[in-house]
């Protein structure tokens, strides 16, 4: 296992990029520490699949260095950097046992049949396949093929870095859990760096220490789960994670107020006046709506979801959504808004800027 | 649930039994016809039972050619498909000089049988033909008139130019349907560019290799037109295939009896040997599952 450097990394499809629209993958910065977990989270096209290639191998990228534990492996083969990867589709030797496809890798590297027959029993123990590994790969389920990939790709005691392209997508909803749990469970019993790509917030922020957001081949927020949650640095990422996600509204931020439109809404700290795109985000959960308290708003629609209802309002000309609670009444009558100060954040540019005074970005969470 | 029973609709299937039946049944059973009777003119026929096939499964002349045309079949696939499964190998993926390829290959497969009898008689012909000129000029002694050797190359090289890109089309087909992920997969893995084609190309690619096969031995196996053009069955009955053989008799001798007892034969050592060998294959298929 190693710590995975990416160091000035960018990447293009086209021969030779001039502006920044042609890369995928803008200019990047970033450790990814040994043994962590980390979620790849963005829209589709958004980038992550080229990093992940990157990583990998499969793909070089037209700038910058990748280093592992140090070592500057930019232009090395896939074969020498020592990665498992997943992908999306399960990718298993249909003609081969379950056992032959777990050996595949390290007879391909020379070691004896003892020690193969050894790690193979102990690997398919670990992916609980034990009763399978006499079995023709061909005809199992997607769920165990995506398995036996996952085990080719541990079967190696060297392995880097694991790395997973929406692995579960074919993978039947109710074996999706299992498959997530299985896997949290490995990374906490023996500790591989893995890196998972996928596009479901839920699988994101369920399966990572830490999740990296990307939205158009840029990484706007690195952060546990709690911390996109609490404090998007980018008004992607409060609009991609959360259901409903985060309100935004364009505004006109001085001092602690906010305008928007004929209404004024407070704010924690003080802000400089700014210039370019202003807009406050603010999650439907740190929204509430009262008879009296706050200012006026007209309820469109409530959707009752389960576990909370969910509010379709407007707002000064605005789409918004506020949550209430379960057991929250909600009436006819209730035409206020309010929300929460300190969970309102401001935007300019899409990027969060912080209150005047403020220390650090991490600090209000 | 009741089903609906209308026995009308036994009607709807008419219009294509008729069809078959003036297509295919009625001429066969011609042959049936002409096998288990003898004539002797004046369209006077007698019943003659199961001679004409005792007298052919005694006949030296078709056991004769039957050998041939195992041999020429089994040769044929031998060289074709794998050189067809190597052209497809080697073929670009994508882009221009795909589309390039694809047209280039199917060229082959669409000029007339007769034509490319005729071509490859010209070709190998020693005092016009480019090949059989180049030949005689580097002091190789290649004459398909006379020397049944360079016969049965000639007719060999002729089937394999004429249909390899058959097989080459079909297996490129069968590799374009892998994803890429297999190869990223196989790389990770750090399998030999050997064990990518033992363990994902081949697998991946059995299913129309397997049609492929079949396609190839029976065409080869009815084969006529060409090697009749090139060689007309000669030197001797050297190149005489089954088909060829047929013909002779039929229309060449007008035997008619035997001819018949002859093409009932073929057609069913055919339909035989196409059976074996999906079964075979098709069991194959399953057992990997």
């Amino acid at each position: 296992m190693a710590k995975i450097t990416l160091d000035n990394l960018a990447h293009s499809y086209l021969p030779s990029p001039t502006t920044e629209d042609d890369f995928a993958l803008k200019e990047l910065n970033h450790d990814w520490v040994d043994g962590a977990a980390y979620a790849l989270l963005g829209a589709s096209g958004c980038g992550k699949s080229t990093l992940l290639n990157i990583i990998s191998g499969l793909l070089h990228p037209s700038q910058g260095r990748i280093l592992f534990d140090g070592q500057d492996v930019t232009h090395a083969p896939t074969a020498e950097r020592n990665i498992a990867q997943v992908f999306q589709f399960p990718v298993v030797y249909d003609t081969m046992t379950v056992q032959d496809n777990l050996a595949f890798p390290l007879r391909n590297r020379g070691h004896d049949e003892a020690y193969v027959a050894a790690r193979v029993q102990e690997i398919g123990r670990m992916i609980g396949m034990e009763e399978m590994l006499k079995k023709k790969a061909r005809g199992l389920t997607a769920d165990a093929k995506q398995k036996i990939s996952l085990g080719r790709g541990m079967v190696r005691k060297d392995v880097n870095a694991l790395l997973f392209d929406e692995p579960l997508t074919v993978i039947d909803p109710h074996m999706k859990w299992e498959l997530r749990t299985q896997l949290k469970k490995l990374h906490h019993d023996f500790g591989h760096t893995m890196i998972y790509v996928t596009h479901d917030q839920t699988e994101a922020l369920t399966f990572a220490d830490k999740v990296v957001v990307m939205y158009d081949g840029r990484v706007v927020q690195i952060g546990t789960p709690e911390e996109l949650f609490e404090q998007p640095e980018h008004t992607f990422v409060g609009y991609f994670i959360g259901s409903p996600g985060m309100n935004v509204l364009p505004a006109q931020v001085e001092g602690t107020t906010a305008q928007v439109g004929s209404q004024a809404i407070q704010l924690a700290g003080g802000y400089k006046a700014a210039s370019g795109k202003v807009e406050i985000g603010v999650r439907p959960e740190f929204a509430k709506l009262s008879q009296t308290e706050g200012l006026p708003v007209t309820v469109r629609r409530i959707e009752d979801v389960g576990r909370h209802k969910i509010i379709r309002a407007n707002f000064e000309g605005h789409d918004i959504n506020i949550i209430a609670g379960e057991d929250d009444h909600v009436s006819a009558d209730m035409n206020r808004v309010s929300f929460d100060p300190a969970r309102v954040n401001v935007y300019v540019n899409d990027w969060r800027v912080a209150p005047e005074g403020a220390q650090s970005v991490g600090e209000a969470a | 649930m009741d089903k609906t029973v209308n026995q009308k609709a036994w009607f709807l299937v008419l219009p294509v039994l008729i069809l078959v039946a003036f297509s295919a049944v009625i001429p066969l059973m011609t042959v049936v016809n002409y096998s288990v009777q003898d004539t002797f003119g004046n369209n006077q026929f007698f019943w003659a039972g199961l001679e004409w096939f005792e007298e052919m499964l005694n006949d030296d002349r078709m056991w004769g050619a039957l050998g041939r045309q195992l041999m020429f079949s089994g040769i044929i696939l031998l060289i074709q498909i794998p050189l067809g499964v190597f052209v497809a190998l080697n073929m670009p993926k994508k882009g221009f000089w795909a589309s390039f390829c694809l047209v280039v290959m199917s060229l082959p497969l669409l000029i007339p049988w007769n034509v490319v009898g005729t071509i490859w008689q010209i070709f190998g012909r020693v005092d016009i033909g480019l090949l059989g000129h180049t030949l005689a000029a580097l002091g190789i002694d290649y004459n398909y008139t006379n020397d049944p050797f360079a016969a049965w190359v000639t007719i060999i090289v002729m089937d394999v130019w004429h249909w390899t890109s058959l097989v080459a089309l079909l297996a490129y087909a069968g590799l374009q349907s892998i994803p890429d992920a297999y190869y990223q997969a196989a790389k990770i893995d750090q399998a030999s560019r050997w064990k990518v084609f033992r363990f994902i190309e081949l697998p991946k690619m059995m299913g129309v290799l397997m049609i492929a096969i079949l396609l190839r031995f029976m065409d080869s196996f009815m084969i006529y037109t060409e090697p009749f053009v090139v060689t007309g069955g000669g030197p001797g009955s050297t190149t005489t295939l089954l088909s060829i053989d047929l013909v002779k008799m039929a229309l060449g001798q007008f035997d008619l009896g035997p001819a018949a007892a002859f093409s009932i034969m073929y057609f069913l050592v055919i339909l035989l040997i196409s059976w074996v060998f999906y079964t075979v294959m098709t069991n194959l298929d399953k057992r990997e599952g």
